[in-house]
């Protein structure tokens, strides 16, 4: 140590360095040069155990490598998945479906009735802690089950015989189909879950019977598959290699779709949207979502518990239209109703003022205001809660700005943190107003309108009428599907006529996709099956 | 040497519990739960998860339990990869920043010194002063701004560099995202450097080397860098933290799967698990660094060992 010499040191270093360099390099020689479809997702699945999972992001790959009873084609619309053919009972209280022969999962082995069973009582068994167990709430003993006052074997699902299932139900649910195309109801592969125990769902282990099967998952990068070849319909595949990329930022996105790293975005950056809009013209795709933003009031507390008057001058002073072009402005749509337009067998209800002019609600609003007791010397002041972001904040100042400017009332925007605002808004102790959103599980209005109930969790406004609980429960009783349909209006009508929420705008997906892409179409539940695209004729020599 | 290692190593265990029983407290404290969303689940589903988490016990037996599994080396599963434990998600994302980072270093250091050294030797001349306005810039403009332009630059207008971690699956995938990192740590280096030489070279002993007919070249080499290293050396502790911290926002903005990303992501969610496994896994990574500085002290300047 008596001479130490740097140079020496540092050339050392640096060779490590290199050979470091060379190590990852040295990565690229065991890959595929198959055609892959690029994908993003905002965020990692948290699982990918289609009974334990809960996002979108999850959601949208487990719709790559499972596949349900029932699924969608690339419009949104439902077709036959695992089952060939179903049918229901005049009561509408059974459905037998019946699964295709050629069914086959990853290993080979057929995929059998006994595996949706399992998969289903997976779904409600307590001890799996399943995010969407209350989705099969209207199946025989579901309720007792996930209660724990029942074991999951007495579930009112049974395989008949290898390839007949029995779905028995409570009471009718119309929209039964579209809840066996969520992934939480694929089947599970019984032998690896009886093999792996809770590490069945990783890569090297899951076995599923979808078009594509999981061969790498590296967390917070990517998540890449396969096709499977043994799928039923594998002659309908067209890409070999599906990579979900893990992206967070919707500016790094935007940027990878411009470097050519990405066929398609999950999003569309909210700066520049105009920029982008006339930059790429065709490749932009926006559609309508089920999707709603909203601000709630708490019903549970003053100022705003006994006052409908006041809400709804607040509601009225809101001018969407503003909201939606100068604020938002990526296509969104101004919501005048709860549900949102284009949901199936449904026309949404519209609030009551929603043909009047911004002027003459302005007008109406400053009565009913006036009404509930306050003016110029005695402004309403109350707090407008929203979580931290950018959009979210705009909104926010905007919405401040017409309240103030109409109607005089004072509100404080506090921005929160999302899980922050999410304690707060159940709890009702600090939020007075607050803005929330929803997005529809299913296609069909009972998604939106059944959180509004009096016991549903999801109810952050804490809104409570028996009225409309009396009409959501008899349009639950319905097998005939106009005259459920004019319940859940009605139910709507209610609803919207009490204020509780003031709906803004409803969501619209954006996506920019590659000329390149083909078989992709809008659709209102933004789902896009990678083994519905292919990639045109530039695309088939590798990395785009 | 062996007897100074042991000491300070069973130092830092009071040290580390302490962080646990904080960390433990602060994430239980913010507000919020794992499993919250918009979406809110029915009462009996969410006591099933509480369950299946042992999220419903007192917090004092959370706390036992999780220390006990911490002792026999369980960090326990992560709440937002439920198919994943924590030590995994550690094992797999440390290897990935410490490579990041570790370039990200080494750039600085052979960059920085070296221009440092430039920078010196033409003290006040127009080179020094584009070296160091450049220096200056570097520590001004803050990694978030770098990074983008680097991507907008290299990948988007040249496409020369992928601008993406899964971009490409080359080594070039490192390029823009260390040098993103290496950038504000260079311009550190190269004014500490200067300012160091700088000081050494107008001391008695470099006088008498001179005097003694040295060259400029071999004064630096053998008589004047060594010493001019030390307050670099001792630098050394902080920028590793800074590359660390700000390996947080360059690995957001690549995609890249490293521990900084981990330990946002997971912060957010409300991943208490890996919270804390990550917050210890840090903790002990802090002490194990200082102590290494420390002992490359000693090695480097022996008036230190000798004390």
């Amino acid at each position: 140590m008596k001479k130490t010499r740097l140079l020496p040191v540092i050339l050392v270093t640096l060779a490590a360095g290199a050979i470091m360099l060379a190590a990852c390099a040295d990565r690229t020689a065991d890959q595929p040069d198959a055609p892959a479809l690029n994908r993003a997702l905002s965020t990692d699945p948290e699982s990918l155990d289609p009974q334990k999972s809960r996002s979108v992001q999850a959601a949208d790959v487990l719709r790559d490598i499972g596949e349900g009873l029932v699924a969608y084609d690339a419009a949104g619309e439902l077709v036959p998945g695992t089952a060939k053919s179903w049918e229901m009972s005049e009561d509408g209280l059974t459905h037998t479906f019946r699964i295709r022969p050629d069914a086959r999962w990853s290993n080979g082995e057929p995929v059998t009735a006994a595996d949706f069973v399992f998969g289903l009582r997976r779904l409600v068994d307590p001890a799996t802690a399943a995010f969407y167990a209350a989705e099969l709430g209207n199946v025989v003993n579901a309720a007792d089950i996930v209660a724990g006052k029942r074991s999951p074997d007495e579930l009112g699902v049974t395989a008949s015989d290898d390839h007949t299932l029995v779905i028995s139900l409570v009471r009718p649910t119309p929209y039964l189909l579209s809840l066996l195309t969520h992934p939480s109801t694929f089947p599970v592969h019984r032998g690896s879950v009886r093999q792996h125990g809770d590490a069945f769902a990783r890569a090297g282990n899951l076995v599923s019977n979808g078009a594509y099967v999981l061969a790498d998952w590296e967390p917070g990068a990517i998540i890449e598959l396969h096709r499977n070849r043994l799928y039923w319909n594998d002659a309908e595949t067209s890409v070999d290699v599906v990579r979900h990329h893990i992206v967070a930022q919707e500016m790094a996105e935007f940027n990878r779709y411009r470097a050519g790293e990405l066929h398609f975005t999950s999003t569309v950056p909210p700066e520049n949207f105009e920029q982008i809009r006339a930059e790429y013209g065709d490749e932009l795709h926006v559609a309508p979502t089920l999707g709603v933003y909203y601000y709630g009031f708490n019903m549970t507390k003053p100022p705003f518990r006994d006052s409908p008057e006041l809400r709804q001058a607040l509601s009225m002073a809101i001018d969407r239209e503003v909201l939606v072009e100068a604020i938002t402005g990526r296509g969104e749509a101004p919501a005048y109703s709860w549900v949102p337009p284009g949901i199936h067998n449904y026309e949404p209800v519209r609030l009551s003022y929603a043909e009047l002019s911004q002027q003459e609600r302005n007008a109406i609003a400053q009565s009913l205001y006036r009404k509930a007791g306050y003016g110029k010397d005695n402004p309403l002041r109350f707090e407008l809660r929203y979580n931290t972001s950018d959009t979210q904040q705009r909104i926010a100042l905007a919405v401040q700005a017409m309240w103030r400017e109409v109607l005089g009332a004072e509100a404080h925007i506090v921005n929160v943190e999302f899980q922050v605002l999410l304690d707060q808004m159940r709890e009702r102790a600090a939020t007075q107003a607050f803005r929330s959103s929803w997005f529809g599980d299913y296609n069909d209005a009972n998604t939106f309108l059944a959180i509004m109930q009096g016991d549903s969790a999801a109810n952050m406004p804490g809104y409570s009428n028996p009225e409309y609980d009396d009409l959501m429960r008899s349009a639950g009783e319905q097998v005939d599907l106009d005259r459920r349909r004019l319940y859940l209006e009605e139910a709507e009508r209610v609803f919207l006529a009490d204020h509780a929420v003031i709906p803004l705008y409803f969501y619209v997906s954006k996506h920019l996709v590659k000329p390149d892409v083909e078989g992709w179409q809008d659709n209102i539940l933004d789902y896009h099956y990678s083994q519905h695209l292919s990639l045109g004729a530039a695309e088939q020599d590798g990395r785009p | 040497m062996l007897r100074y290692t042991l000491r300070r190593l069973l130092g830092a265990i009071p040290t580390l519990f302490l962080v646990i029983v904080l960390a433990f407290l602060l994430v239980h404290a913010a507000p919020g739960g794992p499993f919250d969303d918009e979406r809110a689940l029915p009462a009996e589903i969410e006591a099933n998860i509480a369950a299946a988490y042992h999220l419903d016990e007192p917090l004092p037996m959370q706390f036992l339990r999780y220390i006990g599994g911490v002792v026999r080396g369980n960090f326990g599963p992560s709440y937002s990869y439920r198919d994943y434990t924590v030590s995994e998600l550690i094992g797999r994302s440390f290897p990935v920043s410490v490579q990041l980072g570790a370039l990200a270093m080494l750039l600085a250091t052979v960059v920085g010194v070296s221009a440092g050294i430039v920078a010196a030797l033409k003290n006040n001349s127009p080179l020094d002063k584009v070296v160091m306005a450049f220096a200056m810039t570097g520590i001004s403009v803050p990694v978030f701004v770098v990074a983008p332009l680097l991507v907008l630059l290299f990948a988007v207008k040249l496409q020369w560099l992928p601008a993406s971690w899964t971009g490409s699956e080359g080594g070039s995938r490192l390029l823009l995202p260390v040098l993103a990192l290496a950038l504000p740590q260079i311009a550190y280096v190269a004014r500490l450097t200067r300012a160091s030489l700088i000081e050494v070279l107008s001391s008695d002993f470099i006088r008498t080397a001179r005097a003694q007919g040295l060259g400029t070249l071999a004064i630096v080499r053998y008589h004047a860098l060594k010493p001019a290293m030390l307050p670099v050396l001792s630098y050394m502790g902080p920028a590793v933290a800074a590359v660390l911290t700000g390996s947080v926002v360059v690995e957001e903005i690549f995609g890249i799967p490293g521990l900084g990303q981990l330990f946002v992501r997971a912060s957010l969610n409300r991943d208490y698990t890996l919270v804390l496994g990550v917050v210890i896994f840090y903790a002990a990574l802090i002490v194990l660094l200082n102590l290494l500085v420390d002992l490359l002290y000693g090695a480097v300047d022996p008036r230190i060992r000798r004390r």
